[in-house]
């Protein structure tokens, strides 16, 4: 991408001009949540202001194109990811609210005392907290993956851990501490042999590198839509059509319902059987919107340019004495942990903050991931396609002059 | 001298700062000069964990006084600590009870007690206040 196209793209993107501390904002911040393009914030608009009626029950106008309007944003959803049939996407919250659902419904169907999951040392605390609540109520026992000193799984450790009593994988298919970019392929490869399903946590992933269901061969795969330029309180869990036949509706309520009656209720068909209440079908048009966005400037040419700042950002971070790159896998996304010296992360990005760059800090909900390093924490710079190599100067310059306070 | 007149004392000090990075290099200062605790008061049980960085605070009642000592492992808040202690340290658990903490909020740096800043101080305020509050049920 040029410097052309960038400008455009920040055009589209009013928030990046916001002064903070009398200081131009730099957001390095996106792995938590991206901002918005001025096309998602107008269909939020839109669909507040033209389109909103409660959907999939109305006979009225508004009713049906509301409906339309959601059933399409599945159609999007389900095109983005490369799934094969639309009602394998179902609506959820979000990445966190859709592990949940797998978590639960799943090992209400499949899971018995003595049965494993497996994680990996790096998840999120979303990708570690479900199976435990599953493990617990269970009886069941949660096996991780360990990983070496660049932050890349141990395959063999992997396969190793693999065993009869396997009955699911839940690994991030991206890290959102060290960047990682997992073998999910390979990972999913090796857990079929021995029919075991996988759940691919791709949060970090969609926003950042072309993904398809169908080639990865995932049986679950999993992101939020505020990661992807879209709103908050919307996300999307694609599951494969057997298994979301196969595991129990995991919320009661409206819209997930063929039939009630005191007796006996039987459930609506898929996507619906997974959605119960008055679907986000604002968050969702909105999302679907993101998604075209993200299309439109192409994934690739996303991953290429991302790819490009964050090697330009691990080049200038070197200069720096004593900094400590946390995360140095071969096949790595648009995140950058580090840490300087014995510096507190706090403080780097207390102080940054005050010269207006926003990082975030601390264990990233990877508490696990980061006790395992030893440390007490990173400072991160997480990329999007709006941020510049100007950016990445400024930013330099202001670690520099905050390294020195606190030297 | 009462927690008031440290309080306006530690106001006054940082008023002749305009700049932000000046308020920050004294606050680090602060931080660096604060006496580190003894390993012996590293104890889990005397820990404050924040969900950014961890706090350690012990207390004493010596003489109807409270004594705290504190340290961080990052330095701005750290820092706070040191001011929090210099208020707060050699009072009688009543004054510590019914006195208002102001001076953080004056001296601008009211955001690192913030509730969401989970950096451990809004827990540390909270612990020397039931300190105090255990010494006085001990006194009477």
């Amino acid at each position: 991408m040029n410097k052309e196209k960038i400008e455009q793209i920040r055009a589209e993107f009013p928030i990046l001009t916001e002064k903070i501390y009398n200081k131009q904002l730099i957001y390095f911040d996106n792995g938590a949540t991206t901002q918005k393009p001025r096309c998602v914030v107008e269909k939020i608009d839109a669909g507040y202001y033209h389109l909103n009626a409660n959907i999939h029950r109305g006979v009225h106008y508004l009713s049906q194109k509301a409906t339309e309007a959601h059933e399409a944003a599945r159609t999007t959803v389900a095109e983005f990811l490369g799934a094969g049939k639309r009602e394998e996407v179902i609506f959820t919250r979000g990445t966190t609210e859709a592990i949940n659902l797998v978590a639960f419904s799943f090992g209400e169907a499949f899971c018995k005392a003595g049965d494993e999951v497996i994680v990996s040392v790096m998840e999120h605390h979303s990708n570690i907290v479900p199976w435990q609540m599953l493990c617990e109520r269970k009886g069941m026992t949660l096996k991780v993956i360990p990983m070496n000193d660049k932050g890349e799984l141990d395959i063999e450790a992997y396969k190793s851990l693999l065993n009869e009593r396997t009955k699911i994988v839940s690994v991030a298919h991206v890290s959102n501490v060290l960047g990682t970019i997992n073998p999910v392929k390979e990972i999913i490869r090796l857990a079929h042999e021995k029919n075991i399903p996988v759940l691919v946590d791709g949060a970090q992933a969609v926003p950042h590198i072309a993904v398809n269901v169908v080639d990865l061969d995932a049986d679950f795969y999993v992101f939020s839509g505020h990661k992807i330029y879209g709103p908050t309180g919307i996300g999307a869990l694609y599951g494969k059509e057997k298994w979301l036949n196969a595991i129990p509706p995991y919320q009661g309520g409206g819209e997930m319902i063929a039939t009630v009656s005191f007796e006996k209720t039987t459930y609506n068909e898929l996507p619906f059987k997974f959605e119960a209440g008055t679907p986000e079908y604002i968050g969702s048009t909105a999302l679907a919107e993101a998604l075209r966005y993200v299309q439109e400037i192409g994934i690739d040419e996303i991953a290429a340019y991302e790819h490009e700042l964050t090697v330009y950002a691990t080049k200038r971070l070197a200069e720096i004495e004593n900094v400590r790159i946390i995360g140095t896998a071969a096949e790595k996304s648009a995140v950058v942990s580090f840490l300087v010296g014995n510096i507190h992360p706090y403080d780097i990005g207390m102080l940054l903050d005050k010269l207006g760059i926003a990082v975030r800090t601390g264990h990233h909900c990877a508490q696990p991931l980061i006790d395992s390093l030893g440390i007490p924490g990173t400072v991160r710079a997480s990329f999007a396609f709006y941020n510049t190599k100007e950016e990445i100067d400024t930013f330099i310059d202001a670690l520099k002059r905050v390294v020195m306070m606190l030297s | 001298m009462t927690i008031n007149e440290l309080q306006d004392e530690i106001i006054e000090e940082f008023s002749q700062f305009d700049d932000w990075m000046d308020k920050y290099s004294l606050l680090i200062d602060l931080g660096n000069s604060l006496e580190p605790l003894d390993g012996k008061h590293k104890t889990p049980q005397n820990i404050i964990e924040g969900c950014q960085s961890r706090v350690w605070l012990n207390a004493d009642y010596v003489d109807g006084l409270v004594k705290y000592q504190g340290e961080s492992d990052a330095i701005l808040v750290k820092g706070i600590v040191s001011l929090l202690i210099q208020v707060m340290t050699n009072h009688t658990p009543d004054e510590i009870l019914n006195t208002e903490l102001y001076f953080i909020d004056k001296i601008g740096l009211k955001e690192h007690l913030s509730p969401t800043r989970s950096n451990g101080l809004v827990a540390m305020v909270k612990q020397m206040r039931m300190y105090a509050l255990a010494y006085k049920a001990k006194g009477n």
